[in-house]
């Protein structure tokens, strides 16, 4: 059995590494932003070059693993908490700390419900279903991504998951920096805001995407 | 001042308690909480009622004995105070004022406002000591020890262990209790020698009391009479991370 301590390490390096992730896949949806023409084949290119090259074949693999232990884990921790804190009658507990770091659990659910979403629309459909192929013959993922982002409650539901993911994050950050064990003032507070920083580019950057495409992509 | 109070009740350990409501008038502002409960229980006993139980003993905020929530806060609404140092000024007249043991899965009620915190005992016994010999007491130059980093072990040795973090804390946790203990150890020359037994050991203790997860809200801090800094439990992560790979067997 892993100790208290040795949970939150799992949950620690399983999001740590979903955040790193998050920054790569990031980076490269940073191309639907290019002029449609553009964007349309080198996406789609890109998307190919990333489905054969074996590097990132591992790390599909080790992101999979991630999502299944840290929910896992999630769902052990948030259950154990549960039990061991108490009820009051009268509660004025939450004075003490912000309503996110609070919530991780649900905040986590929602960006669950968020990702099977995710990767019915795109993952499943690129990898096992029948897209259609571009000009080049690379299978057509920006037109799948254009198709769907035409919803407006599709934009509205990738919106809300981002500021889930946004909290989700500014809490998680700073909190796997504890789990690991860093505890000099300086630079908590340095990774502090590098935390904040980093989940607010991510998750307003992503929410951007869809908005864009629903509104300049025809 | 006129106060209404009411008051978690409860016979023992196995029974089911519920609040009760007490009003008392002609209150002196300047009373104490407990001097306030004591006035309580006179008229209790006056009246042929049993007397609610609490746990005090210095009453003036140094031995950590002293714990309730009062209207849903730790020591209640005063910041880094414990319960017997906080007074009825900080009570408007005619306010009703819910008061209830400290609780968790680790600290059941014994009766009323008593809670069995013996599970923080256990967890100093496993490992909160440094095992040597006692003789003659040193020469107090012996060992030299900078001022600033006597100052930062007695940062954390300020915990009197009333346990108003596990009772803040969502999660029932006793990180900041025990990471406590283990920084002011970790710190000191002296300790050094055992700290990665140590802090093995405190945490599995900490694991077998069923307190909870740290999950880093930090109410622990803003509650804690002493203003303990959860810097002490990133501080108890890094040693067990440490003990924990290094481990020979
Ligand atoms: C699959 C859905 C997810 C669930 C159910 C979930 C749930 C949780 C839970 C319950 C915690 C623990 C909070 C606590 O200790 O109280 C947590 C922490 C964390 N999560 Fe997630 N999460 C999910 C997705 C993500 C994603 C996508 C990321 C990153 C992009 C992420 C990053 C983190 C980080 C960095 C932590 C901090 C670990 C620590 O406290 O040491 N999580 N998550
Ligand atoms: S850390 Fe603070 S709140 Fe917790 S037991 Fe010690 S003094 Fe009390
Ligand atoms: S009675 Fe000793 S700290 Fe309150």
């Amino acid at each position: 059995m892993l100790s208290t301590l040795s949970k939150k390490m799992l949950m620690c390096l399983t999001g740590l590494f979903l955040a790193f992730f998050l920054l790569i896949h990031f980076l490269g949806n940073l191309q639907l932003f290019l002029p449609q023409e553009q964007a349309h084949l080198q996406f789609n290119a890109y998307s190919h070059f990333l489905a054969g090259n074996i590097l990132i074949k591992i790390i599909s693999y080790v992101l999979y693993a991630s999502i299944i232990l840290h929910a896992l884990d999630g769902l052990i921790i948030t259950l154990k908490n549960r039990k061991s804190g108490a009820v009051y009658e009268s509660d004025r507990r939450g004075r003490a700390s912000k309503w996110y770091s609070r919530n991780m659990g649900i905040l986590g659910t929602l960006i669950l419900i968020f990702l099977v979403i995710h990767f019915q629309n795109f993952w499943y459909v690129y990898k096992f279903g029948a897209p259609p192929l571009d000009e080049r013959g690379n299978k057509d993922l920006y037109i799948l991504v254009i198709a769907v982002f035409q919803q407006w409650w599709y934009v509205l539901i990738y919106v809300l998951s981002m500021a889930a993911l946004c909290y989700h994050l500014v809490h998680g950050i700073h909190s796997a920096i504890r789990t690991l064990g860093l505890y000099h003032p300086k630079f908590v507070k340095w990774f502090k805001i590098v935390g904040i920083a980093y989940s607010i580019v991510i998750s307003t950057g992503f929410a951007l995407m869809p908005i864009y495409i629903f509104f300049t992509v025809k | 001042m006129d106060l209404h109070l009411k008051i978690w009740r409860q016979k023992d350990r196995n029974a089911a308690g519920k609040l009760e409501t007490y009003t008392l008038t002609d209150l002196n502002p300047h009373m104490s909480f407990l001097e306030m409960l004591d006035t309580l229980n006179e008229q209790l006993i006056t009246h042929g009622e049993e007397p609610v139980e609490f746990d005090h003993d210095c009453r003036e905020g140094i031995c950590g004995q002293c714990g309730m929530m009062i209207n849903g806060i730790a020591h209640g609404p005063l910041k880094h105070t414990t319960t017997c140092q906080l007074h009825l000024r900080s009570f408007k007249d005619k306010d009703t004022i819910t008061i209830e043991p400290f609780r968790s899965a680790a600290f059941l009620v014994k009766k009323d406002l008593k809670v069995d915190r013996s599970a923080f005992d256990r967890i100093i016994s496993s490992g909160g000591f440094i095992s040597i010999n006692t003789g003659q007491a040193p020469d107090a130059t012996v060992i030299p020890i900078s001022h600033e980093l006597a100052e930062s072990a007695f940062d954390s040795a300020a915990c009197i262990g009333c346990g108003a973090c596990v009772a803040t804390c969502k999660n029932g946790s006793a990180a900041l209790f025990t990471a406590a203990k283990i920084t002011h150890m970790a710190l000191l020359p002296q300790g050094k020698e055992e700290r990665s037994q140590r802090v093995l050991h405190m945490v599995k203790q900490m694991d077998k009391e069923s307190f909870g997860h740290c999950s880093n809200t930090e109410a622990c801090e803003v509650e804690c009479p002493q203003g303990i800094s959860v810097l002490n439990i990133a501080r108890m992560n890094f040693e067990y991370n440490k003990a924990l790979f290094f481990k020979k067997k």
